[in-house]
């Protein structure tokens, strides 16, 4: 057992893999925010006028919101003057067409994190929007997604070539004044994807979108936009890694999804930002607004999170159930070591009748990591035979950790059907013991009982992601328990 | 004192006005003790559903309605007591007439030597010192600005003492009569129940209505149970639909002791229950059980919060509710396991049955975890009855309304088919099924 724990212990006490630094020169705002930034933001881009009154709407009403305190985890109060909010890769005038004039030593960083865009191209034929810091340097696939209609480009490119359809429907489910971080995102955000997938359209491709935080002290504020018209479907895959840092980083995204009459958005993300180091110095404040609206009938919304980063994680991707008859899912992995906090969850807002929805939630606490589920199913007078189920598991290693459950469940009409579950363990002795007698070593059978554990996730995320996500658990985890 | 919130500004008035007159009055301790509530109830005020406590029940009703505290002295006709009999109980039983014990009600008659049923206002005007140090020890920090205003008021109440070993055949029975002097007042008894190590003992607690005045019961009752001891607990409030009742039950659990709490609301404009368990020693044992029947126009909150603060302790919490009419419900259950509290199991479950359209129930089971090696679930549903059920009960000739009735019935029953005391347990049940008969 001896030699094992200190076997362990070399495992925990790994350095985090994807912790470099990419020496590349930004051009970076001085620190700082006022309306002269938010204002240089929208010029910069270029952008139609209503974009920099909406910005300057969102900045105004942000400066009057407090920050919120409600959520179960603890920091140091976010000095909002102390970031710079713009920071773009040089060159940014001429971006490269192709691969071949893409900056070496971007492609050497993402090659170090183990997906260089050609293995992407290759492997999973997936269109990538690779957005590094805040600008985004090579979008590929682009003539093969034309072909049936969809856009998929940077927000700001959007903003400018299709600004009808951006108009209509940015922050139409995230309003700019939803909440505190999200106001902060409308008024600085500085890059993101766009995609419109047309009507009947089954997307060819899983899209994918990297971002990295990469200059010191920057912020990033990025803001998605899916919308799937009538009939359409897409699987969008949103994947995070960073460079090591001593200081914390805010990153404060805002996601809106909007499908209408019978589409479907399958919306899946890994998060693996820097969670700081053992005493929970550093790493990543991950405050993300994440919602979705179905606006039609049968339309669907299906959220898939693996979170194993970060050193604090807010974060409820939510689904509006306005058409009739349409579906919502939530499934998600929280893993919280050391010292990571971890608040998440989801709202499902039950508005048309014989709507559904599913939340699955498990979180994994080891260390002196806090891990909070944080739930509404929310069921208004009109929603007629509205239907949820709920199941929320934890699972602790370490008697220094904690597992939290806070499920809202608030129905208004008689004809719902709710149903929540929660409990709370441990891996049990026993089978460990069955396991380790059968010759698996311990980490094994810890790594195989965790996977288990998180089975009816991981089975939701494409197959791809499965395999890194899986990968991630068994980095994070093995030798948490001993 | 510096700026009072609003809506507490006459009460805290109130006592100022009256503190020298309260029992016990020039005691540093206890008047201490009431000048810290007093404080407490000015700065916080009332609560309102700008408190994440207080989210789904509006107090509007009860703070724009500035409710005057009750004075001794009411009276209420003996055949009242006698009509609210519970049959087969024959219990220990002391009546409370807004607040104020009434000698003449109560019948203490053949009470062991080794059980004291005494009232506060006389435990604090003559016997002080031996029961001061557990006033409002197992409350703590008043959770909200009712219970601080039941401390700064605090006068009058059952004070219940069962020394070491003592096993109590009959039942104690608490009677509170609300409602019998003018319009608008507001009553605050506070309850004491002391037992010694080892004792075992059935308390009843019964809020009713005299007459269809309004009214506010602000009762608080504190639990303190020594080691090994036993207690079968049962509060019920049943009056009137023009009275609001804020209760509030905190109890703390030596090693391996056993409380049994069932609380029961079938009526009141709006009833909120209040209860924190602390399981201060190991093994002990908590079963906390609810039923709400909700119908017309009442509101009814349960707020429950169980702290395992030891190892090895056991918790069971099943809440049940049946809504109809424009009757809302709230549950909001929390379960903490300290970090010392290994090998605890929990298991805490809100189920509710809605019955029409203008109901409404909001739920939020939650737990707290910080120990590893514990075994804790919780659950909570909404739904309707089972059409299954229905159409089997259809269809072997019993009516629909009476099939509808059979279901709703056992799915209360459910609750209060644990409560030990069997005359107790077919009053509950009497009660319970002409509600939901009536309904």
């Amino acid at each position: 057992m001896n030699t094992s724990v200190k076997e362990l212990g070399d495992l925990v006490g790994r350095d985090y893999k994807e912790g470099f630094v990419t020496d590349i020169e930004s051009d970076t705002l001085p620190p700082g925010l006022d309306e002269s930034v938010v204002r240089f933001l929208s010029a910069n881009k270029s952008e139609p006028q209503f974009v920099l009154d909406w910005r300057l709407d969102a900045f105004r009403r942000w400066q009057e919101m407090d920050q919120p305190d409600w959520a179960h985890v603890h920091y140091a109060p976010i000095d909002y003057q102390g970031i710079s909010y713009y920071s773009a890769p040089k060159r940014d005038e001429d971006r490269p067409q192709s691969l071949d004039e893409v900056d070496p030593k971007l492609l050497e960083t993402y090659e170090k994190l183990g997906i260089p865009l050609e293995e992407q191209k290759a492997l999973a034929g997936v269109a990538v929007d690779a957005v590094f810091d805040s600008v985004s340097v090579a979008t590929t696939f682009k003539d093969k997604l034309a072909k049936v209609g969809v856009i998929f480009c940077p927000l700001s490119e959007a903003l400018i070539n299709h600004p009808d359809l951006v108009r209509k429907y940015l922050g139409s489910v995230v309003p700019a004044t939803d909440n505190f971080y999200a106001a902060l995102n409308s008024a600085v955000f500085t890059e993101g994807s766009f995609v419109y997938i047309p009507k009947g359209v089954r997307c060819p491709m899983e899209l994918s979108t990297y971002f990295r935080i990469n200059a010191l002290n920057t912020g990033q504020f990025e803001r998605t936009l899916i919308v799937a018209d009538e009939g359409s479907y897409v699987s969008y895959l949103e994947g995070c890694t960073a460079p090591m840092r001593d200081e914390n980083q805010l990153h404060a995204a805002v996601v809106e999804l909007v499908a209408l009459k019978d589409a479907e958005i399958k919306y899946s993300t890994v998060q693996n930002w820097y969670p700081g180091d053992e005493e929970g110095r550093g790493g990543i404040y991950n405050f993300v607004t994440k919602r979705g609206a179905c606006r039609g009938e049968n339309a669907k919304i299906s959220w898939t999170q693996v979170e194993t980063g970060s050193a604090i994680t807010w974060k409820y991707p939510s689904v509006l159930l306005e058409g009739n008859g349409s579906v919502g899912e939530f499934y998600s992995v929280a893993l919280t070591n050391n010292c990571q906090q971890a608040d998440t969850g989801t709202k499902m807002i039950h508005i048309g009748e014989d709507t559904s929805s599913t939340i699955i939630s498990k979180g994994i606490s080891a260390g002196r990591g806090q891990n909070a589920y944080r739930g509404l199913v929310k069921v208004l007078k009109g929603a007629k035979n509205a239907r949820n189920y709920s199941q929320c598991d934890s699972l602790l290693m370490g008697d220094r950790c904690g597992a939290h459950t806070f499920p809202y469940v608030e129905v208004k009409n008689p004809t719902a059907t709710i149903e929540h579950e929660a409990s709370t363990s441990k891996i049990g002795e026993d089978q460990l013991f069955y396991c380790r007698q059968r010759g698996l070593a311990e980490e094994d059978a810890v790594s195989m009982i965790v996977n288990g554990f998180c089975k009816e996730v991981f089975r939701e995320l494409p197959m791809e992601f499965a395999v890194e996500a899986q990968k991630l658990l068994g980095i994070s985890l093995e030798g948490a328990v001993g | 004192m510096s700026s009072v919130v609003e809506n507490a500004a006459a009460y805290v008035a109130a006592q100022q006005d009256t503190a020298a007159q309260l029992p016990g009055y020039g005691l540093a301790e206890l008047d201490a003790g009431r000048a810290a509530a007093l404080e407490q109830l000015s700065r916080q005020g009332l609560p309102s559903q700008q408190d994440e406590d207080w989210k789904y029940t509006s107090t509007r009703s009860i703070t724009r309605a500035a409710f005057k505290p009750a004075s001794a002295g009411a009276t209420c006709p003996s055949d009242f007591i006698t009509q609210s009999v519970i049959e087969g109980l024959n219990p220990y039983r002391m009546v409370f007439v807004d607040g104020f014990l009434s000698a003449a009600l109560s019948d203490l008659e053949a009470l062991p030597t080794h059980v004291r049923l005494r009232s506060l206002a006389q435990v604090l005007s003559e016997d002080a010192t031996s029961v001061l140090p557990k006033l409002g020890q197992m409350l703590g920090d008043p959770p909200h600005g009712f219970a601080a205003m039941n401390s700064a008021f605090v006068a009058d109440g059952a004070v219940v003492e069962i020394e070491a070993h003592q096993h109590l055949e009959r039942p104690i029975e608490l009677l509170f009569v609300s409602g019998c002097g003018d319009e608008g007042l507001v009553s605050m008894p506070r309850t004491l129940v002391l037992m010694g190590e080892g004792s075992q003992a059935t308390i009843i607690e019964r809020h009713c209505s005299l007459k269809e005045v309004r009214s506010l019961n602000n009762s608080l009752v504190e639990i303190d149970l020594g080691k090994g001891a036993v207690l079968d607990y049962c509060s019920l409030q049943s009056q009137s639909d023009r009275s609001f009742h804020v209760g509030g039950l905190f109890a703390g659990l030596a090693e391996s002791a056993t409380l049994r709490a069932t609380t029961v609301s079938t009526s009141g404009a709006l009833v909120r229950n209040d209860a924190r368990i602390n399981l201060n020693g190991e093994n002990s044992t908590v079963h906390l059980d609810g039923c709400y029947l909700v119908f017309g126009r009442s509101h009814v909150d349960n707020h429950t919060h169980i702290s395992h603060n030891r190892a090895d302790c056991v918790s069971r919490e099943t809440y049940k509710g049946v809504l109809g009419d424009r009757g809302r419900a709230v549950f909001h259950g929390r379960i903490v396991v300290k970090q010392d509290a290994q090998k605890t199991d929990s298991e805490q479950s809100n189920q509710n049955l809605l019955l029409s359209e203008e109901a409404e129930i909001d739920t939020k089971p939650q737990l707290e975890i910080y120990a590893d090696d514990v075994k804790c679930a919780h659950g909570a549903t909404v739904g309707q009855l089972d059409d299954l059920a229905l159409f089997y009960l259809v269809s072997r000739g019993v009516k629909r309304e009476t099939a509808r009735r059979m279901l709703t019935q056992a799915f209360a029953a459910d609750v209060l088919d644990r409560v030990e005391s069997v005359p107790l347990r077919q009053y509950l049940q009497s009660l319970a099924f002409d509600r939901l008969s009536n309904a």
